[in-house]
């Protein structure tokens, strides 16, 4: 199986053939966007909504074999295609995997500008509660 | 008579105009965010800590002589800029935030009661409704809303029906920042005044835009911010009326603010220094001058004129755009017949969110979201706008690259 880092190394990879281009980056994102499971309606609540000031995720997370399943979804499309390659890189890892490790893809393919301070971003906080989920489930399986 | 403006020699005064974002020219559209700042402000708060930096007013040293004759130079630009009757009638704050709450919390603290009614519009900045609320609550007071029609232009109609005696206040906003309305503040006050009320001016979009004369307006209070204005951030003006500023408590206590402090007793300083506690923010308001005396060697007329333009070159692009094969696809959101030059829009069938960080890889920075407005946000029936707000130091080439890339989002 895959590590989280060799994940990320992969998509680094992807992303270099488009030496910097910011435009062709976003349009790559949204057709990535496009290759998120669609998440079923019932699960978009409230609860399971994580607020930035602009964008908006929905993460509705899963812990099965010991292994932390996720589903997302966003209202906007940029933010769909992070959410995406976050679902790629910490779905079905451990706990522990998840909380030992490092995002370093973000500032990789050039999107660091949507992490940070920026309150805009639901994305940012999906960062937080999906680890947030981790230590939960860590917690509940030891 | 409005002149034309040489724009590449005023363009040429801002640094951070020239420079590459994304690999493109930057096309600065978020000027009702903050304005930059011309070469004068940046070398004024060089030269400031370079030359100048000492406490002011308490000192008997050179240097703190002359940081207090240029602070209190700035008061005076101001008084002239707004035509206040005395410079001590301006007090500096941070910003208009500041200057909002500092009379909703000695004001209003004094002067509201249980059942008094204070008026602000649907088109209000949080900035100038979450003090109300505060201060209201707080007194069992009532706010009320003056509604808007699709435009977003005030009901004046709806206005009238609301002042009565029971009308303290009437917290306006001059010009809209998210939709680019200017309101009949004039009409607003003589009404106001009519019944007794006081009358407190957001004046943090229009005073960039429009020529600011307290005494003929014949407000009760002004805010300002300077980093709207072309100066730096975290100064701002509070204009009050001698009267109301003598008769409102100290907002904080502090230095500067007291005549005499014994541990009985403290009395207080005259007006503006009773509500200047503590060192002020003396580098950025001496540079706050420069950014007046920018303009003023401009003129805001030019100012006016210029940007105008772009506004109407914006409008009408957008308008291109919308006719057949993309029909109506851009919905322009503020089509007020008096507005400055902002113009809100989203795209139908995508994010703004989206079309911000797009327009931001071709160099564009523009604002999107709610813009710190979400009542009138929720009222329009949008969850946030693209916003492209221009500045005197704006091109209608960039509006031309700006359209142009409007067009390949909604071809996408």
């Amino acid at each position: 199986m895959k590590t989280i880092t060799d994940i990320q190394n992969e998509i680094i990879e992807n992303f270099e053939l488009f030496d910097g281009d910011m435009e062709s980056i976003l349009f790559y994102l949204m057709d990535l966007g496009k290759k998120l499971p669609a998440m079923p309606e019932v699960h978009k609540t409230e609860d399971y909504l994580v607020k930035g000031c602009q964008s908006k995720v929905w993460l509705f997370p899963t812990f099965v074999d010991g292994k932390v399943c996720l589903e997302a979804d966003s209202n906007t499309e940029i933010t769909k295609g992070l959410v995406y390659l976050l679902v790629t890189i910490w779905g079905n890892q451990t706990p522990n995997d998840i909380l030992n490790s490092e995002l370093f893809f973000i500032e990789k393919i050039g999107m660091s500008h949507m992490i940070g301070s920026q309150r805009s971003n639901g994305f940012v906080s999906m960062i937080k509660q999906i680890k947030l989920y981790a230590l939960a489930y860590k917690s509940t399986n030891n | 008579m409005a002149q034309k403006l040489d724009i590449i020699s005023i363009r040429n005064q801002f640094p951070i105009l020239h420079q590459e974002v994304n690999g493109k020219p930057l096309i600065y559209f978020d000027n009702a965010a903050t304005t930059q700042k011309p070469q004068s402000v940046i070398d004024a708060l060089v030269k400031y800590y370079s030359h100048d930096n000492a406490n002011i007013h308490r000192a008997a040293h050179t240097l703190a002589a002359r940081s207090t004759d240029m602070f209190e130079d700035t008061r005076k630009t101001i008084q002239t800029f707004i035509n206040a009757n005395e410079a001590e009638e301006c007090i500096f704050t941070k910003g208009v935030t500041e200057s909002i709450n500092l009379v909703a919390q000695t004001w209003g603290r004094k002067f509201l009661n249980a059942g008094d009614e204070v008026i602000i519009t649907t088109m209000e900045h949080h900035s100038n409704i979450v003090p109300w609320q505060m201060i209201c609550e707080e007194k069992g007071a009532i706010l009320k809303v003056i509604p808007i029609n699709n435009a977003g232009e005030l009901l004046m109609d709806e206005y009238d029906k609301m002042l009565s005696s029971k009308t303290k206040m009437v917290a306006c906003v001059w010009v809209s920042n998210a939709l680019g309305t200017i309101n009949p503040v004039k009409e607003i006050i003589e009404k106001a005044h009519a019944v007794g009320a006081k009358v407190l001016l957001d004046g943090a979009q229009a005073c960039s835009h429009l020529e600011v004369d307290v005494q003929d307006l014949n407000c009760d209070f002004l805010a300002i911010s300077s980093h709207k204005l072309y100066g730096p951030t975290g100064v701002g003006v509070l204009y009050g009326k001698r009267e109301l500023l003598e008769a409102m408590p100290p907002y904080q206590g502090g230095g500067e603010m007291i005549k005499e402090v014994s541990f009985d007793k403290t009395t207080y300083n005259e007006i503006p220094y009773k509500f200047e506690a503590g060192t002020p923010n003396i580098g950025d308001v001496i540079a706050f001058k420069y950014a007046i005396d920018f303009i003023n060697e401009i003129g805001k007329e030019n100012i006016a004129k210029h940007e105008n333009e772009l506004l109407k070159h914006c409008i009408d692009g957008l308008e291109q755009i919308n006719k057949s094969p993309n029909h109506q696809i851009i919905q322009l959101i503020g089509t007020a017949k008096e507005k400055v030059s902002v113009q809100s829009f989203i795209i139908n069938g995508m994010h703004h969110f989206d079309a911000g960080l797009m327009l931001d890889a071709k160099g564009i920075a523009v604002r999107t979201g709610h813009h710190c407005t979400q009542p009138l946000m929720n009222y329009l029936g949008v969850d946030g706008t693209i916003r492209a707000s221009f500045s005197v130091y704006n091109t209608l080439a960039e509006v031309d690259v700006f359209l142009e890339s409007v067009r390949k989002l909604v071809k996408r």
